[in-house]
């Protein structure tokens, strides 16, 4: 279908560009098409790219922001042990969730998916909430969830005679509730993506798989796996971006604490650049996400292009 | 040689069946218990904002069962609906919600249209760009862009910090590389042919756009908009960082910012407060299911 529209046009234009009147037109359409994409082009480059290098300007300044440092604010970062902590916090935070939100987005979606056609809205429905609501709104419910005197899951718990966990005081327990409270939220957003993929796998495979004698586990392996590798890389690469960067939850519920273990990059430059008024070493704490995200966009934009030329 | 195999074949292929279906029912038992698991810690959070909205705070702090409303009360929607600053702060979300969702459709939407169908040079690359911006999460802006508005602050006397409308500056870069994105696949998929036609009859582009692409691509524009208003209705660290005054902030901010006040927690209010900062999103959601989960997927298997 899209190749033969796309040679009816290839045809059309070659038809059209022996009249002049129309080469005149096209000069026109570039004009048009600039004026149509100026608003973004400005808009990127001024709030996107410009204040991308301007923290790394900033990167290099003193705290008042008078003096060239060159590279001393980051040699004061590797330094302090509190940078160390929140570069361990943050790979053991992003790596845990993304791997955990992969793998239950992954099973519930073949529940989901199991289950007969008419229902699967409802479910589909009620699952999704938690990426529904904002996160901050959310976080709030999680945080009284947690409350060290009135927590309503310590509550349940009394009664399996589990003693009170303290989930935001102790620094296991806080790190393990920021890890759950973005799997809750994030979860959902795999389910959706796996669900759609599971969609587009040909029955027919399952059937020959069947046929051939496979288990089920045999089909997921060969068959579910392979067809939807695409959708399950561009997914994680993605919720590995966004679980990195990641703000709301952590500054909510622990606010970085107890002692600073729960802080991530962007909640430790937060509270130097913003509540400690030191810019420029907020800003290189929040450059430090630069490199993980390079990577991830390397491989996205790979996945990206390899398809296009499949297209 | 083949009888046997075809005796063979027989008996087997007919024991497969019925333990097949015997299969069928026992996966399908087992995907509705966890379902039903994941159902419950899904929505236990929702749940537990609801039922504490209803309680009064002598009942919180009597520490009966935290999961039963044994005196339910609508004092705290009372309260907080005749509050002048939490009203404040629904009001100024509401605006800023949806000045953001017009500038980012009269941004995106011709953008789109541009880069899907108007080959110009360096299209391919500012396509590239836009999906690469929308990789670039804002807690890496912040600081920078705090700092920006400071300097243009202090050169220029306009005063952006601490003044609502900055969210109408900022929001956008959330929001339009994302539905440009999205767009860009939904212009994709309409047939040449339609707007060939159209230009064949004399339209302009801009008629194109308006009269054919637009129309058609309805549900798109609809997933985008989704997009735009639960993002802008969602976030919160721009907030947080660019406004401090009460007058001046949103919901998510309001809500923490205010309603705890120093250690002392009112959380029968803060759950009623985030039970009404996240119901715009939920009722669209719940009347837009399909859209909203359309422009989910768009975003990432549309390349």
């Amino acid at each position: 279908m899209a190749d033969v529209a796309l040679q009816s046009n290839r045809a059309a234009a070659q038809a059209a560009r022996k009249r002049s009147s129309l080469h005149k037109m096209l000069k026109r359409k570039s004009t048009v098409a600039f004026l149509m994409t100026l608003p973004l082009i400005l808009l990127i480059a001024t709030l996107v790219i410009y204040p991308a290098f301007y923290a790394l300007h900033l990167a290099t300044l003193n705290k008042s922001m008078q003096r060239f440092v060159g590279l001393s604010n980051f040699e004061f970062l590797f330094k302090r042990e509190t940078f160390w902590l929140v570069v361990k916090q943050s790979c053991i935070f992003a790596i845990t969730a993304v791997i955990f939100k992969a793998l239950l987005g992954f099973i519930v979606a073949h529940f989901v998916h199991n289950i007969p056609a008419k229902g699967q809205r409802k479910w589909r429905g009620m699952l999704l909430v938690p990426w529904v609501i904002p996160p901050a709104m959310s976080t709030l419910a999680w945080l009284w969830l947690f409350d060290p005197s009135y927590s309503a899951f310590n509550y349940t718990l009394s009664f399996f005679g589990i003693g009170p966990i303290a989930w935001t005081g102790d620094e296991m327990w806080a790190r393990f509730s920021v890890i759950l409270v973005n799997i809750w939220v994030g979860a959902p957003f795999f389910m959706i993506m796996y669900l759609a993929a599971l969609k587009s796998v040909p029955e027919q495979l399952y059937e020959a798989a069947a046929i051939d004698g496979a288990n089920w586990w045999q089909r997921i392996w060969y068959v579910t796996l392979p067809m939807m590798r695409n959708i399950i890389a561009i997914t994680t690469l993605f919720s590995l971006i966004v679980t990195f960067a990641n703000f709301d939850i952590v500054r909510i519920l622990t606010a970085g604490g107890p002692l600073d273990h729960t802080h991530i990059f962007a909640t430790w430059a937060f509270r130097i650049g913003i509540e400690g008024s030191d810019i420029p070493l907020g800003a290189s704490v929040s450059l430090f996400m630069v490199p993980i995200l390079a990577v991830a966009a390397i491989f996205i934009l790979r996945d990206i292009s390899k398809r296009g030329n499949e297209a | 040689m083949t009888t046997v195999t075809i005796d063979k074949a027989g008996p087997t292929r007919k024991a497969k069946y019925g333990s097949m279906s015997r299969d069928r029912t026992w996966a399908l038992r087992w995907s509705y218990f966890f379902l039903v698991i994941f159902a419950i810690f899904s929505l236990t959070p929702p749940i537990y904002m609801l039922i504490t909205s209803l309680k009064s705070s002598a009942e919180i702090s009597a520490a009966t069962n935290p999961w039963w409303v044994f005196h339910p009360t609508l004092e705290n929607y009372v309260g907080l609906l005749t509050s002048n600053q939490f009203l404040r702060f629904f009001w100024n979300s509401a605006i800023v919600s949806i000045f953001v969702v017009t500038i980012t459709m009269l941004i995106s939407v011709p953008a789109a249209f541009a880069l899907a169908r108007m080959r110009f040079w360096g299209s391919t690359v500012l396509a590239t760009g836009v999906f690469l911006t929308y990789l670039i999460p804002e807690t890496l802006l912040f600081i920078p862009l705090f700092k920006m508005f400071a300097v243009i602050g202090d050169w220029t006397g306009v005063q952006l910090i601490n003044r609502w409308y900055v969210l109408l500056i900022l929001y956008p870069t959330l929001t339009v590389p994302f539905c440009t994105w999205i767009m860009i696949g939904y212009f994709a998929s309409i047939p040449k042919e339609l707007d060939e036609a159209a230009i064949i009859d004399g339209a302009s582009w801009f008629q194109t756009l308006t009269r054919i692409f637009i129309p058609v691509a309805f549900p798109g524009i609809i997933a985008a908009t989704i997009f735009a208003f639960t993002v802008s209705w969602a976030q919160f660290l721009y907030p947080l960082v660019f406004t401090t005054s009460t007058d001046q902030l949103v919901m998510p901010v309001g809500i923490i910012t205010t309603l705890i006040k120093g250690d002392v927690f009112n959380w029968g209010q803060i759950m009623t407060g985030a039970l009404l900062g996240a119901a715009p999103p939920l009722i669209i959601y719940a009347f837009l299911m399909d859209y909203y989960i359309a422009g989910l997927t768009a975003g990432a298997t549309k390349g």
